[in-house]
């Protein structure tokens, strides 16, 4: 397995696209300032919802229309998030390929994007769900809770991939 | 030597700077709780500046959006400041030096009084349209100005990791 990600990061190294990517040095910053700028986007919007359920931020509005502002402009963003992160994996392969912190981060946005589905699911299919009772309130909560420790550790994640990587 | 530069030499010399200077894992941490903070920070806003632009949150009255953003944004950038400061005690001297440090200091300078601007003056007859789907223009340009100077602030956020000697 080691052996094939170094082979293919040797490979995608040699790839005219990456050496554009590595000697064109305003390349790799402004793909991070994008990334970074989308990763607030998707990283706010997750949050708000969470502090939503938490009674926190706008109780007078209802889930649903929250759900709806928010929730929803997750995906678009999430497209630029792949396609500027797998940029930055073309321009420097060994930096994230070759890093366990970089397949956490994966693992971590795996769960984070099927959470925010299920929740965005659960409220569009029923506008109650999640304040139907003392129990679904306090597993709303509880899903919140999680969605932000989350989202917390892929941002955490995300910097320390800069600290990690293979010498 | 400036009264500044005395105090600014006072915390570079401090233990704490001393300790985030020297522990390989104080300064990624503080950068990463940086990191989440400053996304909060921009992505809070970005929700007050499309609906001044009239693009989302429109059924919402701009008063009341406010007031349940601001507390988000403003505890954020409690967090992004003191996080930010530390990181930038543990190396005062190279930070005032790096041309992308005072141009991001500067332009959070410049999003501030944006927004003063936009509080005393541009809002001053909020409750007359603070309803309206599209703002006047006056408020849909401090919500473009808020939404470019946060994205440069970010930006040079970026470049300073890029033209600092190494730690």
């Amino acid at each position: 397995m080691q052996a094939a990600l170094s082979e293919l990061s040797k490979w995608l190294a040699s790839t005219s696209l990456s050496h554009t990517i590595q000697t064109v040095t305003w390349i790799i910053p402004t793909l991070q300032t994008i990334h970074i700028l989308s990763v607030a986007v998707v990283f706010s919007a997750a949050v708000l919802v969470d502090f939503r359920m938490f009674r926190m931020f706008e109780r007078d509005v209802p889930l649903p229309e929250i759900s709806r502002r928010f929730l929803r402009a997750i995906w678009p963003v999430l497209l630029v998030l792949l396609l500027t992160g797998s940029l930055l994996i073309v321009g420097e392969p060994r930096r994230s390929l070759l890093n366990s912190t970089f397949y956490l981060k994966m693992v971590l946005l795996l769960a984070a994007v099927l959470l925010t589905a299920v929740l965005q699911g659960s409220i569009a299919a029923s506008p109650g769900f999640w304040e139907r009772d003392r129990g679904r309130r306090i597993a709303g909560k509880a899903l919140a809770t999680l969605s932000i420790a989350i989202w917390c550790g892929i941002l955490f994640a995300g910097r320390w991939i800069a600290y990690t990587q293979a010498g | 030597m400036s009264l500044f530069l005395e105090i600014i030499a006072y915390f570079e010399n401090s233990a704490v700077a001393d300790a985030i200077r020297e522990n390989d894992v104080l300064f990624p941490t503080i950068e990463s709780v940086h990191v989440v903070a400053i996304c909060l920070v921009v992505g809070s806003i970005l929700v007050l500046d499309l609906r001044l632009l009239g693009f989302a949150s429109v059924r919402r009255p701009v008063s009341r959006l406010t007031s349940a953003i601001l507390p988000v944004t403003w505890g954020a950038f409690a967090v992004a400041a003191s996080s930010g400061f530390l990181l930038f005690i543990s190396n005062a001297t190279k930070y005032l030096a790096n041309g992308y440090f005072v141009a991001k200091m500067l332009l959070i300078a410049a999003a501030g009084l944006n927004m003063i601007v936009f509080h005393l003056i541009s809002a001053r007859d909020l409750p007359h349209w603070e309803k309206d789907h599209s703002p006047p223009l006056r408020a849909r340009i401090a919500g473009a100005f808020s939404i470019l100077l946060w994205i440069a602030v970010v930006a040079c956020g970026r470049w300073i990791g890029f033209t600092m000697q190494a730690l």
